[in-house]
C-alpha cells in the first residue's frame, strides 16, 4: 500500500542535494509549518461552512445561500471581513497577557493538530507517547482562556474564564481516563501503532463493551472541552455577553473563533483515530474482495468521513439539548462520568484478563 | 440504585430529543429565496399585505362612507373625504365617497378596519412590496377614479 513517507523522503533527499544538513532541517521545519498553517486555515473555513449549514438544517432554515453557489464562499467573505476589522485598544487591560492569551489558545490547538495521523506516514511527528502528548498539549489551551478572561479587566470575562477553567479541568479527567481504555487495549501510546492494530477490527468493536462506554464518555467530555453545544457556559451569550473573549475584536477574536472550530475538529479526529480506526479503511476478516475494494478508497477520505460523523453527532446534540447550569455541568462530570470511567477501567482490565 | 436509574432515564430522554431534532433535519426547509421565487412567495390567503377596496366590473365599490373604519383605526391611517351627490330618483342630496385615503406608512396591519366595516368594503391582498422612493406615494387612494356605490347591495 502507498506510504506517504516515500514522498517526504523524496523531498528530503532533493533538498539534501542543494543544501547543508542544518539548512535542510530548517527548510523542513519551515515547509511543515506552512503546510500546517494553510491546512488549519482552510479546514477552519470548511468547518465554519459545514457548521452553519448543519445548524440551519436543524432549525428548518437553508443557511448561507447568497455568496457563491449554495453560499460556499460565505466563510471566505467572513474571513476577509474579520481581517479588515479594527483591533480596538481597551483601557485598563494587561496588554502583554491580553495578547499572550490568544497565542496560547491557538498554539495549543495547532500543536495538537500536528500530531494527528492523516494517512499512512502523513503526520508531522509520530511520538511514542502520542496519546499522552494529545492530553497534555490540549490542556495548555485552558491557560490561554484563563489569561484572556483575567487580563481583560471585565467582570463578564473573568466569570466566563473561571467557568471555563472549572469545566475544562474537570472534563479533562474523564477524557483522559477513557483514552486510557484504548491504551490498555492496544498496549501502546504511539498513534501509528494504535492505528495499525485496527487493521481488521476497529478498537470500538475489538474491546467490546468497555470501549463502547469509553467512546461515549469520550464524546461527551470531548464535546464539553470544546466549549460548545449544551456545555457553552463560558460564553453563555445571554448571561455573559461573550464570556472570556468579550473584549477581543478583529483578528484577535478571529483567532479564538478559529481555535474553537479546530478544537471541535481535533476532538473528532482523536475520537476517530483511537476508537474508529483512524485512516484505516473498513476491513472484515475473510471478505478479501471487500477489503480490496475498500483499500482503493484513499485513507484520508476514510479519516475525514469518520471525523465528519463525529462532528455531526456533536452538532446534533448541540441543537437538541438546552444549556446546562454550572452545578449540573460539574455534577455530570464528578458524579456520573468520572465514576463510570473509573469503573470502566477496572472492567476493561477484567475484560482483557478473562475474555 | 436511584442514581443509576436517573442516568438511564436521562439517556432515554436524550435519545428522544435527538430523534425529534433529526426529524427536523430532514424536514422541508421553510426559508423563502425571495427575489428568485418572487411569484410564488407567501401564498397564504390570510396574509395581510395591502389594504384594497373591492371593485366589481362596473367600477362600483361597497363603501357607504360611513366612517367607521376611520374612527376605529388606532393610528389615524384612514381618511375619508366625502362629497354630496344629487340623486336622480328622489331629487335630494346624498353623501357619497369622494376619496378614500390610506397611508401605508402609519398602518400597523392590525386589521381592525376590515373587521369593523359593516359593508365588507375593504379587504386584504397578499402583495407586500411597499418600498418606494417618495414618501408622498405612501398615501394611496383606494377607490378608483369615477367609481360609485353598488346599487341594491348586489355585486
Ligand atoms: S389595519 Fe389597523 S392601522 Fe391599518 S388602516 Fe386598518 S385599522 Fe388602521
Ligand atoms: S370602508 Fe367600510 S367602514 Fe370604512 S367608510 Fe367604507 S363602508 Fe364604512
Amino acid at each position: 500500500m502507498f506510504h506517504f513517507s516515500i514522498v517526504l523522503n523524496c523531498v528530503d533527499k532533493f533538498l539534501h542535494v542543494y543544501f547543508t544538513d542544518s539548512c535542510v532541517l530548517f527548510i523542513d521545519f519551515f515547509l511543515v509549518g506552512i503546510f500546517i498553517l494553510v491546512f488549519y486555515a482552510v479546514l477552519a473555513l470548511v468547518l465554519i461552512y459545514l457548521e452553519r449549514k448543519i445548524c440551519a438544517f436543524f432549525q428548518c432554515r437553508l443557511g448561507p445561500m447568497r455568496v457563491g453557489p449554495f453560499g460556499i464562499f460565505q466563510p471566505v467573505a467572513d474571513m476577509i471581513k474579520i481581517l479588515l476589522k479594527e483591533v480596538i485598544k481597551i483601557n485598563g487591560v494587561d496588554v502583554f497577557l491580553f495578547r499572550l492569551a490568544i497565542y496560547l489558545v491557538i498554539i495549543a490547538s495547532m500543536c495538537t493538530f500536528g500530531a494527528i495521523p492523516f494517512d499512512r506516514g502523513l503526520h508531522v511527528i509520530d511520538f511514542n507517547m502520542g496519546v499522552f502528548y494529545f492530553l497534555s498539549i490540549s490542556s495548555i489551551g485552558v491557560v490561554g482562556i484563563l489569561l484572556a478572561g483575567w487580563a481583560s479587566n471585565n467582570k463578564y470575562t473573568i466569570i466566563g474564564a473561571m467557568r471555563s477553567g472549572a469545566q475544562l479541568i474537570s472534563y479533562e479527567l474523564s477524557c483522559g481516563l477513557s483514552l486510557m481504555i484504548i491504551v490498555i487495549l492496544s498496549g501502546s501510546l504511539k498513534l501509528s501503532v494504535i492505528v495499525e492494530q485496527q487493521f481488521y477490527v476497529w478498537n470500538i468493536f475489538r474491546g467490546g463493551i468497555p470501549t463502547i462506554i469509553a467512546f461515549i464518555v469520550y464524546l461527551i467530555s470531548g464535546h464539553a472541552e470544546t466549549n460548545r453545544g449544551p456545555f457553552d457556559l463560558p460564553e453563555a451569550e445571554s448571561e455573559l455577553t461573550a464570556g472570556y473573549h468579550t473584549e477581543y475584536s478583529g483578528i484577535q477574536f478571529g483567532f479564538f473563533y478559529l481555535a474553537e472550530y479546530l478544537n471541535m475538529f481535533i476532538v473528532a479526529a482523536i475520537a476517530s483515530t483511537l476508537f474508529l480506526g483512524g485512516w484505516m479503511p473498513l476491513h472484515i476478516i475473510g471478505w478479501d474482495l471487500f477489503n480490496e475494494i475498500m483499500d482503493h478508497i484513499p485513507p484520508i477520505i476514510w479519516l475525514f468521513s469518520k471525523i465528519f460523523v463525529c462532528i455531526f453527532l456533536a452538532l446534533w446534540v448541540r441543537w437538541t439539548m438546552p444549556r446546562l447550569r454550572i452545578d449540573q455541568l460539574l455534577k455530570l462530570e464528578w458524579k456520573i462520568l468520572m465514576p463510570i470511567s473509573l469503573v470502566n477501567i477496572l472492567f476493561m482490565f477484567f475484560w482483557m484478563m478473562y475474555l | 440504585m436511584n442514581h443509576i436509574k436517573n442516568i438511564v432515564v436521562n439517556i432515554l430522554y436524550l435519545i428522544q430529543g435527538m430523534y425529534v431534532t433529526i426529524l427536523n433535519f430532514f424536514r422541508k426547509k421553510l426559508t423563502e429565496q425571495y427575489p428568485e421565487n418572487r411569484g410564488k412567495v407567501f401564498p397564504y390567503s390570510r396574509f395581510r399585505g395591502t389594504l384594497v377596496m373591492f371593485h366589481n366590473w362596473k367600477n362600483q365599490h361597497r363603501c357607504t362612507a360611513c366612517g367607521i373604519c376611520q374612527l376605529n383605526c388606532p393610528n389615524g391611517t384612514i381618511k375619508i373625504i366625502t362629497k354630496n351627490e344629487l340623486s336622480e330618483i328622489t331629487g335630494s342630496c346624498k353623501r357619497v365617497l369622494d376619496k378614500y385615503i390610506y397611508d401605508v406608512g402609519s398602518c400597523t396591519f392590525c386589521s381592525i378596519c376590515t373587521t369593523n366595516c359593516p359593508q365588507n368594503a375593504i379587504t386584504w391582498e397578499t402583495g407586500f412590496e411597499h418600498a418606494i422612493f417618495n414618501r408622498s406615494r405612501l398615501y394611496k387612494k383606494l377607490n378608483k377614479e369615477n367609481s360609485s356605490l353598488i346599487k341594491n347591495g348586489k355585486i
